[in-house]
């Protein structure tokens, strides 16, 4: 690649909630080994943003190692999630406190349905991120590929939508290629494919279809190696990102040479 | 002073503001949000918080999460 193109690459950037960022790829923070193993992921995935959860401290142990402590809040965007959220009103309780802990108001909203399968419900997820709206925050939404609520979460404010490829945590990589692509014609936020990346080439799948980012937590906590894989999935990111600017060339019934067919001796 | 804190119920004596219980617990405040009854305090308020016999407080920080 020579100077002009690698220029050109990092001047890729895509932006939320009036933030810039230049990696595409966001990660979650959980399911880690340990909380080194977590900034070590973060850090080999080229990532500038990573979620993390709300919950009670441990009284009875107050010197546990804490997250802020390895993934650090002056490294990384913090986007805080509400999950383990069922009602809106839980959701605006959890993000308020996240706001006081660290001052952000751009965060993730997830409000779950049932633990089996943790798809989002989208009734209560449309009426929890009006309330969060309402209340000052940047709302970054988790949602099912349904490109009928997407719209009407874009409409009532979202900086963002997240559709789910997969189940979160499942690996099942993107069931609805259809419908995402839907989802991101339609829409003039960022689109981010949020839960059920497998490997890499799910990654890539997502952003060749013209994702803005990518979000994964599991992907890359439960690899064998999940600093390998991180440095995979940042690849895979790239590469897909590459390749849907470069534009693929079409797909055709039959074959078509790659050497001329003239000249044979 | 009977206090619940994270849903567990504690006694403590000689505390009179949120300044306090959270340095009795070993906290440090740059790390944690606290709701006192269901209200959100401000960091800068801890001190001029008071803790009162029967509140009920969350202490809650980041953690790892997708």
């Amino acid at each position: 690649m020579d100077g002009a193109q690698t220029t050109a690459t990092a001047q890729d950037t895509w932006t939320v909630a009036g933030r810039t960022f230049s990696s595409r790829l966001i990660v979650g923070t959980g399911k880690y080994k340990d909380y080194a193993e977590n900034a070590a992921a973060a850090e080999a995935a080229g990532a500038e943003i990573v979620t993390v959860a709300l919950r009670r401290v441990n009284l009875s142990d107050p010197s546990q190692p804490m997250l802020v402590d390895y993934v650090k809040p002056d490294r990384f965007t913090f986007l805080p999630n509400t999950a383990g959220c069922f009602t809106g009103e839980e959701a605006v309780r959890t993000l308020r406190l996240a706001r006081e802990a660290g001052g952000w108001d751009l965060v993730k909203l997830e409000v779950l349905s049932n633990t089996k399968h943790l798809l989002p419900d989208m009734e209560e997820t449309l009426r929890a991120m009006k309330m969060l709206i309402a209340e000052g925050f940047q709302v970054m939404v988790y949602c099912s590929d349904d490109p009928v609520y997407a719209k009407k979460l874009e409409d009532a404010g979202a900086a963002a939508i997240m559709p789910a490829a997969a189940p979160i945590g499942s690996g099942r990589g993107i069931q609805n290629a259809l419908n995402l692509a839907l989802i991101i014609e339609q829409s003039s936020v960022p689109v981010l494919v949020d839960a059920g990346v497998g490997t890499a080439s799910d990654a890539a799948i997502a952003m060749e279809l013209g994702c803005d980012a990518v979000l994964m937590n599991t992907a890359i906590a439960g690899a064998q190696d999940p600093i390998r894989m991180a440095r995979a999935m940042k690849h895979a990111v790239i590469a897909g990102r590459e390749a849907f600017l470069a534009g693929r060339m079409p797909k055709r019934m039959y074959a078509e040479a790659s050497s001329p067919l003239s000249g044979l001796i | 002073m009977t206090l619940t804190i994270n849903g567990e119920t504690r006694e403590f004596s000689g505390i009179s503001h949120l300044a306090a219980l959270v340095e009795a617990l070993g906290l440090d405040p740059r790390k944690v949000a606290i709701e006192r009854n269901l209200e959100i305090v401000p960091r800068s308020a801890y001190h001029a918080t008071p803790v009162a016999d029967g509140d009920r407080i969350e202490i809650v920080h980041f953690i790892g999460g997708g």
